[in-house]
């Protein structure tokens, strides 16, 4: 029934879509500057349905309907009603449907949030915008239809991944997914203002707080995914440069560039094409991202279930929005006159352009690097975390003076009469690093650098909060928090401590300050898992504390699945992260206990930053 | 003079600990040596069998005196480049480690050259 | 100018497009293939019964040997040793079994019951020969020649394939 009824509204929606480029051509061709009312009414329902149609799969989920396959592969009847409902999205055709969401319920808000824009450039973005929709909905007709059935009706489910049964996780995709889907709308806006030419700084302001959003979703989804592998994949890592994760990171950095170009656009009418570029890239490497993750060509920690058919699927959808791209820019380029002075905003937000271009090649090559090499010379090479560190890490340090001193920095153009105080702040910020050196014993080059070119964006982010308007508050915010993020960072990987060793029960062991010691191994048995817990006591001799951590192996039923579960304390001065995991024949477990300085000032910045995007979205509706 | 003393600051607190990085750090080498057997995680991150015989094999030859480039060498002539995280700096991976700076350097050029075309005309 | 500027763009992207596709249907599990052509060398291995020492030297005798990793403890193992029982009756070939991370009464238990097809019997009780030799995993095999280059290399258990691939190499010439 559920199976009926879901496919049914797939099919309305491809039909309404084809309404609505159909409507919208007929409306083009009238002359005045009206859209017809029954645009807006399809649209209206177009998301009703598609949202009913979402609905429609999680009650499948929720009653566990195991007659739709979906269900019957990533769901089980004992399984929590939480972790049934976030199920619907757990899983490929479930999260593709999510997509359609996020395109059909952007589309809507962008034709109704737009009224003072020209008929034209609106009426272009929706077809668009609906082109996407409808390869989208092909897609999931076609191939990953969510509502396909199964026969005869299984019994039980197969259950979702274990580790995937987690709060973080649970919206964890719907963040990401509003985040570089929603790029889509300013990418269908890109091409339908350079096909109505309509360009400039209102177009810069129809799609700002769109790219705003996005960004704040983005930025969020990003945060919830490392939180996520902090504490489940016990590795007391946050970010691993996985090529999933870059992924996600590549449409952040262009978001990002967006932002800052957009701001020249709009108040100097200058970027005109670079700004449309970006656009057209975020969402280019969204679905390039989509592409990679989902055919399963990257060697990755969080694999999907990978099939190459969608790869293909997906290649020729991306195929085709790149040539299209590409047409458009060719045909619609002329070359403007780009008036840039020195020691202006402008200048200064053509640098963080030309930083985050370097971070997104950078991420971008070592993601596809392997690929290419494999590919041509079968030739199997290995990108990560060492590479990227050892690349990008320098080049932060300049960036990070470079984002201190642009601010200040005025519109057009400005004289640097502020350099006597940025000396003083520099000299501030090298004493500081000095002070945390001599007391926290010592470190490499590279990281007294990124200390010092930190404190240095802080210590002038906060001088500016005092000095300049309020206008400026929301940048301030993010700006001040992306110096706290490095600065935090760059703290927890200098002062970590990292003991790894292998301890049976009842034995204890002394290394440097610490003393472990196993005292307890309990079998519990939970609802959808069996648990063996381990006590483990950890004294420190140097500050005298005593603590005790119970990590868990944890075996789940359904699917069968061994998952390590970190014991982590959290306070504001530091993480204590403890895993425990057994070693195949033998009585000994391996520990691994990390000390994380900081660590949830890394959360709380990234928070911050997001919250500045969030401020900028609260100004910019108010000016508008 | 407030300059040169700043300069003399800036040199001291960064000249701190350049001696001890001679030594050969176990855990360093742990994160650049990819688990073969695991999904995408180094030999740091995961004690599989294969990981903690690695993990063994990496100490004695730290034991044997031998630097972090002749570990690196002495795998991936076993197992391939694939078990280098960091990948060597060669011919077939000359693009990858010159492009990000070549993009660099482009992008450099170009934001110098649009400032210069601009100061012209006005 | 333009032109050649606009035509490199599209040929980069057409590049980079057709890499994907012929990435689709590639093998993304790891191979130590190449590894096929290589000299085995400082081969090192431990006796299973005394103390008797292993190395290259002893496998010129024979024209090829098949290095045979495997446990007891490993299931796909006993899969894999039906065939072995029957490579040991070739004439050509000298099996070298290496029982790796294994107790020695659950290793001769387990030839005690599937039968012995090994000719040489060595240990590696830590596994760290076996980085040697460029295993990751068992049970794994390399087939040598008396030069100790390697032939072939085999990951999993050995299957009907594997078993005629062997038999043809050894047999040929």
């Amino acid at each position: 029934m559920l199976s009926n009824t879901g496919n049914f509204l797939l099919f309305i929606n491809i039909f309404l879509s084809f309404l609505i480029i159909y409507n919208s051509f007929k409306c083009l061709k009238i002359k005045n500057n009206l859209i017809f009312k029954n645009i807006y009414q399809i649209s209206l329902l177009q998301s009703t349905l598609i949202l009913i149609c979402f609905f429609t799969l999680t009650s499948a989920f929720i009653v566990s309907d195991f007659s739709l396959i979906t269900v019957y592969q990533n769901s089980h009847s004992l399984k929590p009603l939480f972790y049934k409902i976030s199920g619907t999205w757990g899983n490929h055709e479930g999260s593709l449907l999510l997509w359609v969401i996020i395109l059909t319920i952007f589309s809507f808000l962008f034709l109704i949030y737009n009224k003072n824009h020209p008929k034209n450039y609106r009426l272009h973005t929706l077809i668009i915008q609906n082109l996407l929709i409808l390869g989208f909905l092909l897609f999931i007709i076609f191939n990953s239809n969510p509502f396909s059935s199964i026969n005869p009706i299984p019994k039980e489910g197969l259950g979702l991944n274990p580790i995937l049964q987690d709060p973080a996780l649970a919206i964890h995709p719907p963040l990401l997914y509003i985040g570089f889907v929603g790029s889509s709308i300013y990418f269908s806006a890109a091409m339908a203002s350079m096909i109505s030419n309509y360009s400039g700084s209102l177009f810069a302001q129809s799609i700002k707080s769109w790219v705003l959003i996005s960004w704040i979703f983005q930025t969020l989804g990003i945060l919830v995914g490392s939180i996520w592998a902090y504490y489940e994949l016990g590795w007391g890592g946050f970010w691993f440069w996985d090529p999933v994760e870059n992924a996600s990171l590549l449409p952040w950095f262009a978001m990002t560039a967006l932002l800052h170009s957009l701001l020249v656009l709009e108040k100097r009418n200058t970027l005109y094409f670079w700004t449309i570029i970006l656009c057209l890239m975020t969402f280019t490497l969204s679905v390039t991202g989509t592409f990679l993750v989902r055919s399963g060509i990257l060697n990755s920690v969080h694999t999907f279930a990978n099939d190459p058919s969608r790869g293909i699927y997906i290649l020729v959808f991306l195929s085709l929005m790149i040539f299209a791209s590409i047409y458009f820019l060719f045909s619609k380029y002329k070359p403007t006159n780009d008036l840039i002075n020195s020691n202006s905003k402008e200048t200064f937000v053509l640098i963080n352009n030309w930083f985050m271009m370097f971070y997104l090649i950078t991420v971008l090559l070592g993601t596809l690097y392997p690929i290419f090499t494999d590919a041509i010379s079968d030739n199997k090479i290995s990108v990560g975390p060492p590479f990227y560190n050892s690349v990008i890490i320098p080049v932060v340090i300049a960036f990070l003076f470079f984002m201190a001193i642009g601010p200040q920095a005025k519109w057009i153009k400005n004289k640097f009469s502020n350099l006597r105080s940025i000396l003083l702040i520099l000299s501030g910020a090298i004493i500081i690093n000095f002070a945390i050196v001599y007391f926290l014993k010592s470190y490499s080059l590279i990281s007294n650098l990124i200390l010092i070119s930190s404190l240095f964006l802080i210590m002038s982010s906060i001088f500016d909060f005092f000095k300049q308007s309020k206008l400026s508050f929301p940048r301030i915010v993010s700006h001040l928090s992306f110096g706290f993020l490095i600065l935090f960072i760059g703290l927890n990987h200098n002062f970590s401590v990292e003991k790894d060793f292998n301890l049976k029960l009842g034995e204890a062991k002394k290394i440097d300050d610490y003393e472990f010691a196993l005292l307890d191994l309990k079998l519990s048995q939970e609802n959808n898992y069996k648990a063996v817990v381990g006590k483990l006591e950890v004294n420190n001799s140097n500050t005298m504390k005593r603590r005790v951590l119970y990590p868990e192996i944890r075996i789940y039923d359904n699917p069968q699945t061994l998952t390590y579960e970190a014991s982590i304390q959290t306070n504001f001065l530091g993480d204590h992260y403890l895993t425990m995991s057994n070693i195949d024949r033998s009585e000994y477990y391996n520990i691994k206990f990390q000390h994380k300085p900081l660590m949830i000032w890394i959360w709380i910045s990234v928070l911050l930053l997001s919250f500045g995007g969030f401020l900028s979205l609260f100004k910019n509706a108010k000016n508008n | 003079m407030r300059f040169k003393i700043l300069l003399i600051i800036f040199f001291l607190s960064l000249n701190i600990n350049l001696y001890s990085n001679e030594l050969v750090e176990e855990s360093k080498i742990h994160k650049n040596l990819r688990c073969l057997v695991c999904q995408g995680q180094s030999i740091a991150d995961s004690n599989s069998d294969f990981a903690l015989t690695l993990k063994m094999v990496v100490k004695d030859l730290i034991d044997q005196g031998k630097t972090e480039a002749e570990i690196y060498s002495f795998l991936s002539d076993k197992y391939g480049d694939w078990i280098l995280y960091k990948p060597k700096i060669n011919q077939g991976n000359l693009l990858l480690w010159g492009l990000p700076y070549l993009a660099l350097i482009i992008g450099g050029v170009i934001i110098v050259f649009l400032i210069r075309k601009s100061s012209k005309k006005a | 100018m333009q032109k050649i500027i606009k035509s490199i763009i599209v040929f980069l992207f057409i590049f980079v497009l057709l890499v994907f596709y012929n990435s689709l249907d590639r093998e993304t599990n790891y191979s130590t293939d190449y590894l096929v052509g290589n000299k085995l060398e400082k081969i090192n291995l431990k006796s299973f019964d005394d103390d008797k020492i292993y190395t290259s030297e002893d496998f010129k005798k024979s024209r090829y040997t098949l290095i045979n990793f495997w446990a007891s403890w490993c299931a796909p193992c006993r899969i894999e040793h039906p065939y072995l029982m029957q490579l040991s009756k070739e004439k050509n070939l000298k099996i070298l079994g290496v029982n790796f991370k294994d107790k020695k009464i659950n290793a001769s238990k387990f030839l005690n019951e599937l039968g012995n097809p090994y000719y040489y019997m060595t240990k590696d009780t830590t596994g760290k020969q076996s980085v040697n030799f460029g295993i990751y995993g068992i049970p794994e095999s390399i087939l040598i020649n008396n030069e100790t280059i390697v032939l072939k290399k085999f990951v999993g258990p050995l299957n009907e394939q594997n078993f005629n691939d062997i038999k043809e190499i050894i047999n040929s010439l």
